[in-house]
C-alpha cells in the first residue's frame, strides 16, 4: 500500500518543471498503472505461484490469516519450511513478512489486537493447541530480533539465561559448557573470552547481535526465527552473520526476513516473496532472483518498488 | 508577488528571516534565565529566613543556682516522697539564695519565674536516681524560663514600655545581675530533641512529633509501596487493556489529585469509626497516608514499567519465559529505581502532610514520645502547625526549627533513595 502511494505522490505535478520531467513523471505513472493492474490481477487469483510444498516439511502452515483489529494482515498463506533449510521472507514494508515470523512462535499472542487463524504443524504437532504452552513452543523455536536487544546483564548471564530458566543444566560447569559453545557456535567466543563478567551491552552492534544469536541457540532449538537481524549493522557484521546463518542451517531451520535481496540471494535456499499479505511466489533462491514467474515478484526484485 | 519572492535567492530569504529567529531564541533564553533565578531567589530568601528565624532556637540560656536538697523541703515527716516532696519551693529557695536583698513576696513571686518550671522535674530526676543526694548541696545548670531565654535572645526589646513585655524592669534587672556574675550561660538545646510536647517552651521538644512522623512513615510505606508496586505491575503487564482498564486509569489518575483532607475523612469513618482502630495513632495515620500515596506510587510505578524497552520483554519471551519470569528478571529490576523515585516522591508527600491528620486527631497536645504504632501521638508538620498557632514568643523560633528539622528529615529521606538507587542501577 504504501509504495503504491508513495509512486503517486512522485507524480504530483509540479509548476515549472521542465519537459523531461514530464515525460518521466508519465513513464512513472504508466509504471504506477501497470503496478495496479498487477495487484488487480493478483487480488483476483489471489494464488501463490512457484512451490510452497517441499519435500521434507519441517514446519507446516497453512490458510494462514491474521487479523489486526479490522486490519487483514496475512491473506490465507500457505507455506511449508522444509528440515535444514533457509527460507528468506522478502517483500515490500508492510507486507506482512514479519508478522507472518511472529506467527511461528506465537509471539503475536502478546498483541491485543491480533487475531491468528490457520495451521501451524511443527513437526506435526499443532503449536496453536491448547494443550502447548507457548513456553515449551519458544523453547524450540527462537527468535533474533531486528535490533540487537541483549539483557542489561553481563555477557555470561545473557547466553546463560535461557538454559537457566528451562533448567538445561544439571550444575554450573554444565551452564558454562552451554554458554562455552553457543558463544563458540555464535562466534564470539574469542571476542569475548576475557570478559564474560562484562556488561552485554558493552559490545558493539554487531557483537551484540552474535551474543543475541548465541543466546538463543543456547536453548538448543530446531527453528531460529531471525526478523531482518543485520539492518542494524555495518556491511562487515552482516558479513559475519550471514556467515553464522550459514554455518547454523547444518543444524537448524531457518527463516528469516530481510529486506536486502543480496542477503536473500546469499543465505538462503527458498524465498517467499509477500505482496500486500499475501504469499505471491515462493520457490528456489536461483529461480526467484533469476527468473520469477510472477510479474509483482519482478518488478520487486528489479528494483521497480519496495 | 510571485515574481519578487521568485527573485530572491533560498540564501537572501532565510538571511531575511534570520534576525527575527536569533531575537526569539535570545528572548526566550532571557526568559528562562529569569525564571531560573526568580525560582532560586525565592528559595534563597526561604532558606536565610527559616534559618535566620529557627537556628537561636537550637541554643537555650541556663543559669547556674545551687541547690540544697534539704530534708525539711523535701521530707518533712521524715520519709521521702518523690510525689509529694516540694521540688518547686527547693528551686525558690535556691533563686532567692542568690538575692537576699529581695523580700517582698510579689517581687519573690517574680523572682522565682526567672527559671523554667522545668527546673523542678530535672530536681526529682536527679534524686530518684540516686537517693543518696538527700540533704547535699549541688551547684547546677537549669533551663530559664523561656522570656528569659528571649531576651538573652534579644527577641524580648528593653527600650518598649514595661507594660508591653513580658519581663518586669525588676525580672530585667536581676536577669542582668545573674550574667554580670557569669550565672547564666547558652548551652545546646538538647531538650529540643529529647522532649516531647510541653506548654513551656523552653521545655517543648520535637522527639514526639519526629518518632510519630517515622512510625507513620514506617506503616505507610509498608502498605503503599507493595500495594502499589502489584498493582502498577497487573496492570501494566497483565491486565487486559480493555474499556474497564481505561476506566481503572482515569480513576487512579484523579485519585491522585483528591484534596488530601477527604482521605481525612474516610480515614476517620473507616479505620477509627468503622474498624475502631485507636484515635490519634501513627497507625491510623500512616494508613491515611497510604491512602494518599498508593495513587502516586501506581502512577510513578506504571510509567516506569511502561519505559523499559519491549525488546527486553520480547527478547525473554522468544527465549521462552513466562510472563511473571519476563516480569521478575527483566522487567522489575529495569522498573525498580523508577518505582522507588515514586515511592519516595509519595513518601515526601506523605511526610509533609497535616490536613489528613487533622482528621483523625494527631492534632492532639500530646507530650509523651509515642512507643508503639498505637500509641497517641503527633507529626512533625502537625507539631509545626500547633507550636505556630501557640502565642508565647518562644514557640515562633521553635517553629521554625521545627521546619528546619522536617526539611532535614525529607533531605535525608530523598538522599537515601537516591543512593539506593543507585547501587540499583548499577548492578545493572
Amino acid at each position: 500500500m504504501s509504495n503504491r502511494m508513495s509512486t503517486e505522490n512522485e507524480l504530483q505535478p509540479v509548476p515549472g518543471e521542465t519537459p523531461e520531467a514530464g515525460e518521466r513523471g508519465s513513464e512513472l505513472r504508466a509504471a504506477a498503472d501497470a503496478s495496479r493492474v498487477l495487484d488487480k490481477m493478483f487480488e483476483e487469483t489471489g494464488e501463490t505461484v512457484g512451490n510452497p510444498k517441499c519435500a521434507n516439511p519441517h514446519f507446516i502452515t497453512e490458510n494462514v490469516n491474521v487479523y489486526y483489529g479490522d486490519n487483514h494482515a496475512i491473506k490465507d498463506v500457505s507455506l511449508e519450511i522444509g528440515k535444514n533449510e533457509v527460507v528468506a521472507l522478502i517483500g515490500p514494508s508492510g507486507c506482512g513478512k514479519s508478522t507472518f515470523l511472529r506467527c511461528l512462535n506465537r509471539m503475536n499472542d502478546s498483541v491485543e489486537s491480533a487475531r491468528v487463524s490457520g495451521t501451524f504443524l511443527l513437526d506435526g504437532q499443532d503449536i496453536y493447541s491448547k494443550h502447548l504452552d507457548p513456553v515449551l513452543l519458544r523453547a524450540r523455536v527462537g527468535m533474533v530480533f531486528q535490533k540487537p536487544n541483549p539483557f542489561p546483564k553481563t555477557i555470561y548471564d545473557n547466553v546463560a539465561y535461557g538454559p537457566r530458566i528451562h533448567g538445561l543444566a544439571a550444575d554450573s560447569s554444565e551452564l558454562d559448557d552451554i554458554v562455552h559453545t553457543s558463544l563458540e557456535r555464535a562466534g564470539l567466543l574469542k571476542e569475548v573470552r576475557d570478559r564474560l563478567d562484562d556488561p552485554g551491552t558493552s559490545l558493539s552492534g554487531g557483537q551484540q547481535q552474535r551474543l543475541c544469536i548465541a543466546r538463543t541457540i543456547a536453548v538448543d532449538p530446531e527453528v531460529i526465527l531471525m526478523d531482518e537481524p543485520c539492518s542494524a549493522l555495518d556491511p562487515i557484521a552482516t558479513a559475519r552473520i550471514e556467515d553464522l546463518i550459514d554455518e547454523l542451517s547444518q543444524n537448524y531451520v531457518i527463516v528469516i526476513v530481510t529486506h536486502s535481496m543480496q542477503q536473500a540471494a546469499r543465505v538462503s535456499q527458498r524465498v517467499a516473496y509477500f505482496h500486500l499479505g499475501s504469499l505471491v511466489e515462493v520457490d528456489h533462491t536461483n529461480k526467484v532472483f533469476t527468473n520469477p514467474t510472477h510479474k509483482l515478484t519482478e518488478n520487486y526484485i528489479t528494483g521497480r518498488f519496495g | 508577488m510571485t515574481d519578487t519572492i521568485k527573485s530572491l535567492s533560498t540564501h537572501d530569504k532565510v538571511l531575511a528571516g534570520l534576525g527575527k529567529r536569533r531575537r526569539s531564541e535570545r528572548n526566550f533564553r532571557v526568559f528562562g534565565l529569569m525564571a531560573t533565578a526568580v525560582g532560586i531567589i525565592f528559595l534563597a530568601v526561604f532558606f536565610t529566613t527559616l534559618v535566620a528565624n529557627g537556628s537561636s532556637a537550637f541554643m537555650q540560656t541556663f543559669v547556674v543556682l545551687e541547690f540544697e536538697f534539704s530534708e525539711d523541703a523535701l521530707a518533712p515527716s521524715g520519709q521521702l516522697d518523690l510525689e509529694y516532696a516540694d521540688f518547686d519551693g527547693l528551686v525558690r529557695n535556691a533563686i532567692r539564695r542568690e538575692f537576699p536583698e529581695v523580700t517582698s513576696r510579689r517581687d519573690r513571686r517574680e523572682l522565682s519565674k526567672i527559671v523554667s518550671v522545668g527546673a523542678a522535674y530535672h530536681l526529682r530526676d536527679l534524686l530518684r536516681k540516686d537517693h543518696s543526694l538527700l540533704g547535699s548541696h549541688i551547684q547546677l545548670a537549669v533551663p530559664t524560663s523561656s522570656n528569659v531565654d528571649m531576651l538573652m535572645k534579644d527577641n524580648i526589646s528593653r527600650t518598649v514600655d514595661a507594660a508591653q513585655r513580658t519581663l518586669s524592669d525588676k525580672q530585667i534587672a536581676w536577669v542582668d545581675e545573674l550574667v554580670a556574675s557569669g550565672k547564666i550561660h547558652s548551652k545546646f538545646n538538647t531538650a529540643l530533641f529529647t522532649n516531647g510536647d510541653s506548654r513551656e517552651p523552653e521545655l517543648a521538644g520535637i522527639r514526639g512529633a519526629l518518632v510519630g512522623s517515622i512510625y507513620m512513615l514506617i506503616v505507610t510505606i509498608a502498605i503503599s509501596f507493595p500495594i502499589g508496586a502489584a498493582a502498577a505491575i497487573y496492570l501494566e503487564e497483565f491486565a487486559p487493556k480493555n474499556r474497564w482498564a481505561d476506566l481503572i486509569e482515569v480513576n487512579i489518575n484523579n485519585l491522585a489529585a483528591v484534596p488530601s483532607i477527604v482521605f481525612g475523612l474516610l480515614a476517620l469513618a473507616v479505620f477509627i469509626n468503622w474498624m475502631g482502630l485507636p484515635r490519634s495513632a501513627p497507625l491510623v495515620g500512616g494508613l491515611a497516608l497510604s491512602l494518599l500515596t498508593l495513587p502516586v506510587i501506581i502512577i510513578a510505578s506504571r510509567a516506569a514499567i511502561k519505559s523499559v524497552p519491549p525488546s527486553i520483554r520480547d527478547a525473554a519471551l522468544a527465549l521462552g519465559a513466562s510472563r511473571m519470569q519476563v516480569v521478575f528478571h527483566h522487567v522489575i529490576p529495569l522498573a525498580l529505581p523508577g518505582m522507588l523515585t515514586g515511592a519516595i516522591i509519595g513518601m515526601s508527600r506523605a511526610l509533609g502532610e497535616s490536613a489528613p491528620l487533622l482528621m483523625i486527631g494527631m492534632v492532639a497536645f500530646i507530650v509523651d514520645v509515642p512507643g508503639s504504632f498505637t500509641d497517641p501521638s503527633t507529626a512533625l508538620p502537625v507539631q509545626v502547625y500547633l507550636w505556630a498557632d501557640s502565642p508565647e514568643r518562644a514557640f515562633a523560633e521553635r517553629t521554625s526549627a521545627a521546619i528546619i528539622v522536617l526539611l532535614v528529615f525529607l533531605l535525608l529521606m530523598n538522599l537515601s533513595a537516591v543512593i539506593m538507587r543507585k547501587r540499583i542501577e548499577r548492578k545493572w
